[in-house]
């Protein structure tokens, strides 16, 4: 015992002691989240039980008995469990499908360079953000459609007659030059009327056609690539061109659907809010149908559109108007006061929409964005409605194949289907998270 | 009232010394009405605010203040009468709404900042992109007046991490930067801590000594004694009464403007 009067108490500093043994680590760990309760204890030993249970057969299935290499079904056929010779052999058509063989490198080429443009893009730390989206959303498309066609297309109008001139890609030219004036004129005659700078509206649009006009000669040089024509695309191939299309489109078609949505004029508000809601009160299958059946129905005589075009305008349309909605939502979380906020200081529509309200309210809807770009991807699947061979069609078409039939056949390529889609879905998910998180953190 | 705005009330008054211009008219409303449904906002509003001058407006909660100076900037419609700002008349064109609102700084009670954006980004977006500004010079202005609002070191913060006070100060310096040639200020101070209004007071007062055309709406009645030449008193969507701050405040001539006096002196 210490002196009353002394006030000094202690004379050592106490070292750092390690905590107790069972509160850290692995058996910290377990303690405090699978056994903290008698309860909780059951409910561990039950769902452990479950997945043991679950689990077991599934690797045994797809490892343990599983048969690696074979030249045909008679591998197969012995095996017990997945026949993984058979994804083996048919890898290049889940991935191709009938794509030319000698033409394959223009594939591999073109995913490559979405590789290069997507990875700078996903990893925030990376510079040069602004140039990686141009050349992801403006230079990518364009250098893959040419890439995977194979280009070299020869554009006609119906504008001039063919008595007058025939088809050339000079009267192409000329008839384009027309309608971008007609198409300038009346937005310069409707920005005057509704007391809008012209300068402003004309610049967008001419920017807009410049850029059209820039695209569809790029498409009709002849870069000496042999055609490829899309019925021949398949597995894989579809699958991604169907899925990033729909996701590159659907984006800006939603956002434009979302603010007609809430606009101010009743005819925009109007036509969204139509176009909106007749898309989403049909399902994809019905679109993708109508789109193959019946749109040739209502085209004049000898106008084709090609079959992929059409199922990619559909997925596109169809999932604007679900985006739209989704974005919708993030718009209406913005608060009043940072429009007005933007209006006061004289910032115009556009310029406030894209630089004070889309970025915060895009950034509340990450989650459902990136929901529903992860539905469109499962649903590219229904493309074999018409006739289309994605990747998923390709593997049910190759399992009847009379060289690789077995019971275990088209198991294997569905829980190789399964693998692959979930791959995908699962990053997208995961990248969302870390986005969110990141997001986050730079807020508050 | 809190001590500070007591403090501020001892301090001599501003308003005789600076010079307001007799010919110069910044803001003119001519029998303004507006109408929210069926409800009678505004009602038959005439005001004339030269260059340099200062208003403060007072008034009950819902008698029409904000919406009054917000009709200034368009961002309220009015339905009734005519309101030129800066010589130009606010009707439907959108081209003269954009060049009023170029000329015209408002400052809100919730500041609305933009809170995606750095404190500097705030300020340099509008001259960058309204009046097309490089980004240097946005920088250099923007840098300028933040050093005026005396926060020069948060520039490279987010509003989020700022007190209520220095958000006030930011958003003042935003307006700042479009060099504007009317400020709008509505209740800038109300939703402050009482040991932050006086940060911003400081700042408005500066403004007014450098002889900025101001209209405040603000229950500060030190303030509107130190900086302004006219105080207006506003009640069910009408201008009651108005008056020098000094009649004003010892001589209100309304019933409403001593009831309101009494209630907020006291
Ligand atoms: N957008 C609106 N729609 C309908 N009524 C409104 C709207 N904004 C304000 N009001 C009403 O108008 C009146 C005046 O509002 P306001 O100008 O904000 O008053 P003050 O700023 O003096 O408190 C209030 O009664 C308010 O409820
Ligand atoms: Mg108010």
């Amino acid at each position: 015992m210490n002196a009353p009067s002394q006030t000094f108490v202690s004379d050592v500093i106490i070292p750092a002691q390690a905590p107790p043994r069972n509160s850290v680590g692995i058996n910290g760990w377990m303690r405090k989240n699978l056994f903290s309760t008698p309860l909780n204890s059951i409910m561990t030993v039950i769902l452990v039980v479950f997945i043991v249970w679950a689990v077991t057969p599934f690797i045994r299935f797809t490892l343990i008995d599983a048969t690696w290499s074979g030249a045909d079904r008679q591998v197969c056929l012995q095996s017990s469990g997945a026949c993984w010779a058979y994804v083996k052999a048919y890898l290049p058509q889940f991935i191709y499908g009938r794509y030319p063989i000698g033409e394959r490198w223009r594939v591999d080429l073109v995913f490559w360079i979405l590789v290069i443009g997507m990875v700078p893009m996903l990893i925030p730390r990376a510079p040069f953000k602004r140039l990686n989206a141009i050349f992801l959303l403006g230079i990518f498309p364009v250098a893959a459609f040419i890439l995977l066609t194979g280009g070299h297309y020869q554009f006609a109008g119906r504008l001039i007659p063919n008595s007058i001139m025939p088809p050339s890609p000079l009267r192409f030219a000329i008839e384009f030059g027309i309608v971008s004036a007609v198409i300038l004129f009346f937005v310069g005659l409707f920005a005057w009327l509704s007391g809008r700078p012209i300068a402003g509206s004309g610049n967008v649009v001419g920017t807009i056609l410049a850029g059209i006009a820039a695209v569809l000669a790029l498409c009709s040089i002849d870069f000496g690539l042999v055609p490829v024509e899309t019925a021949n695309w398949g597995g894989l191939l579809v699958t991604l061109v169907v899925a990033i299309t729909g996701m590159i489109a659907s984006l800006p078609l939603g956002i434009l659907l979302a603010l007609g949505r809430r606009s101010e004029m009743p005819v925009v508000r109007l036509a969204s809010t139509i176009f909106i809601e007749v898309w989403r009160g049909v399902p994809l299958i019905t679109v993708l149908f109508m789109a193959s059946v019946m749109l040739p129905l209502f085209l004049p005589d000898g106008v084709t559109f090609d079959k992929l075009l059409r199922a990619l305008i559909g997925v596109a349309l169809f999932n604007a108007a679900y985006m739209a909605e989704t974005i919708r939502g993030g718009l209406q979380a913005i608060p009043r006061g940072q429009y007005e906020g933007a209006k006061a200081l004289g910032l115009g529509y556009w310029q406030m929409m894209r630089m004070i309200i889309l970025p915060q309210s895009l950034r509340i809807v990450i989650p459902g964005i990136v929901g529903s770009f992860i539905s469109l991807f499962k649903d590219t699947t229904l493309v074999i409605i018409i006739g289309l061979y994605d990747f998923l069609g390709q593997i049910q078409a190759s399992a009847n194949d009379a060289k690789w039939a077995s019971p275990v056949t088209g198991l294997t390529g569905y829980i190789f289907a399964a693998m692959v889609f979930w791959a995908f879905c699962f990053s997208m998910s995961r990248y969302a998270a870390f986005t969110e998180r990141r997001l986050d953190r730079g807020r508050r | 009232m809190s001590d500070l705005s007591v403090a501020t009330e001892e301090l001599p008054p501003v308003a005789p010394a600076l010079k307001v211009s007799s010919t110069d008219v910044a803001v003119e409303m001519v029998d303004v009405n507006k109408w929210y449904g069926e409800f009678h906002v505004l009602r038959d509003i005439n005001l004339k605010v030269m260059r340099g001058e200062r208003i403060v407006i007072c008034g009950p909660s819902g008698s029409g203040k904000s919406t009054l100076i917000r009709c200034i900037n368009r961002l309220e419609e009015h339905q009734k009468g005519k309101i030129v700002v800066d010589g130009k008349e606010l009707t439907n064109d959108l081209r003269k709404i954009d060049e009023v609102r170029r000329e015209v700084g408002m400052v809100f009670q919730h500041f609305n900042l933009f809170p995606h954006l750095t404190i500097l980004e705030n300020c340099t977006l509008a001259p960058i992109n309204v009046r097309k500004m490089p980004k240097r010079e946005a920088e250099d202005i923007a840098m300028h007046y933040l050093n005026r609002v005396k926060i020069p070191e948060q520039a490279n913060k987010y509003p989020g991490q700022l007190s209520g006070g220095q958000q006030q100060r930011v958003a003042i310096a935003r307006s700042l930067c479009m060099n504007p040639r009317v400020m709008l200020f509505d209740e800038p101070t109300s939703a402050l801590d009482p040991e932050m209004i006086k940060e911003v007071l400081d700042v408005m007062v500066g403004l007014a000594l450098e002889g900025m055309t101001m209209i405040c709406v603000t229950h500060e009645m030190g303030f509107a004694r130190q900086v302004a030449n006219r105080v207006i008193f506003m009640d069910g969507g009408q201008i009651i009464e108005q008056n020098d701050p000094v009649s004003f405040f010892t001589n209100p001539q309304h019933e409403r403007t001593k009831l309101f006096l009494s209630q907020i002196l006291h």
